[in-house]
């Protein structure tokens, strides 16, 4: 058998349901929170790329680059919150995070 | 089953096991080594399909930059991790059943996608050109119709760089610096100091 758009497809949801399920399991390890959205993100990817490689149109992989410049933004702000919320509180749980609730 | 479907299924599952094995590995540690391996596997997908060039971006971007920020992260931060995994089996049913429920109907609309869409129509990917490879075709495009876009994302990395340097960034009190201007404002009366002493009696401090 040959391996067509839909293999691609369901890897993709497999992945995205995998960091879906990482969201709920692990809700109070916000690093694996982060890890699972870069998962998300891949599997979003992974989607682009196949359309745009089955289409013939090669805008596809451009948007997965804005995707990806997107997710690496969103690490780089996203991990320096959580240093400055450790350094703050001495831990990183995510529960705790209400000092702004007044 | 020949050489394409044995590449495609062994870095699939790759991918999907290191993925799982990202959110139930006990040690943060060992979840960003998976996620480096996911996103590996799926560049190796991604040159399956024939765009190189955004894979040899995936590798460069994410397990260049993004897995190693993760790892300093991971590894800097004094944590206990096994007190943040309470409750992964509280949630454990509830996420199953809200996973099971997605990866179903996503996976059944990429299948009828697939099927009746407009890509299913183009049955095999985009046949390589040859006097155009995949990083001329995006390039060609991406610097003349998404100049702006291109432009645009250059000033979210602009804006996220400085984000996270303004957030972490600290002044330390009690730290010496150097102030220059007050060392070019230093003039020789204010810089030094003529004392009379008087003769038998010695200088204390």
């Amino acid at each position: 058998m040959t391996i067509g758009l839909a293999h691609y497809l369901a890897v993709a949801a497999i992945l995205f349901t995998i960091g879906v399920l990482g969201i709920f399991v692990n809700r109070k390890n916000i690093i694996v929170i982060l890890m699972s959205i870069e998962l998300i993100l891949l599997a979003v990817n992974i989607n682009l790329v196949a359309f745009s490689v089955y289409l013939h149109d090669v805008v596809g992989q451009i948007f997965a680059m804005f995707v990806l410049t997107v997710a690496a933004a969103e690490a780089a702000v996203g991990l320096a919150i959580l240093v400055t919320f450790f350094r703050n509180r001495g831990d990183i749980a995510v529960d705790d995070a209400s000092m702004m609730k007044g | 089953m020949d050489l394409q479907a044995i590449a495609f299924y062994l870095l699939a599952a790759v991918t999907v096991i290191s993925g799982f094995l990202v959110i139930t590995a006990r040690n943060p540690v060992h979840s960003v080594l998976f996620l480096i391996m996911a996103f590996f596997t799926a560049a190796g997908l991604f040159v399956m399909m024939g765009a190189e060039f955004l894979a040899m971006l995936l590798v460069v971007v994410y397990v260049g930059a993004v897995a190693v920020l993760f790892l300093f992260v991971v590894m800097m931060l004094d944590v206990d991790f096994t007190q943040l995994r309470e409750g992964f089996a509280r949630y454990l049913p509830i996420g199953m059943v809200v996973g099971g429920v997605l990866s179903v109907e996503m996976v059944m609309v990429a299948v009828t996608v697939a099927a009746n869409g407009a890509a299913g129509k183009n049955a095999a990917p985009a046949a390589p050109v040859a006097d155009l490879p995949n990083a001329e075709a995006i390039g060609r495009v991406l610097y003349t119709d998404y100049i702006y876009f291109f432009q645009a994302a250059g000033l979210v990395l602009l804006v996220a760089m400085i984000g996270a340097i303004v957030l972490t960034l600290r002044h330390r009190p009690g730290v010496r610096r150097q102030n220059i201007s007050d060392q070019v404002a230093r003039t020789p009366a204010s810089g030094m100091k003529i004392v009379q002493i008087k003769s038998g009696e010695g200088l204390s401090e």
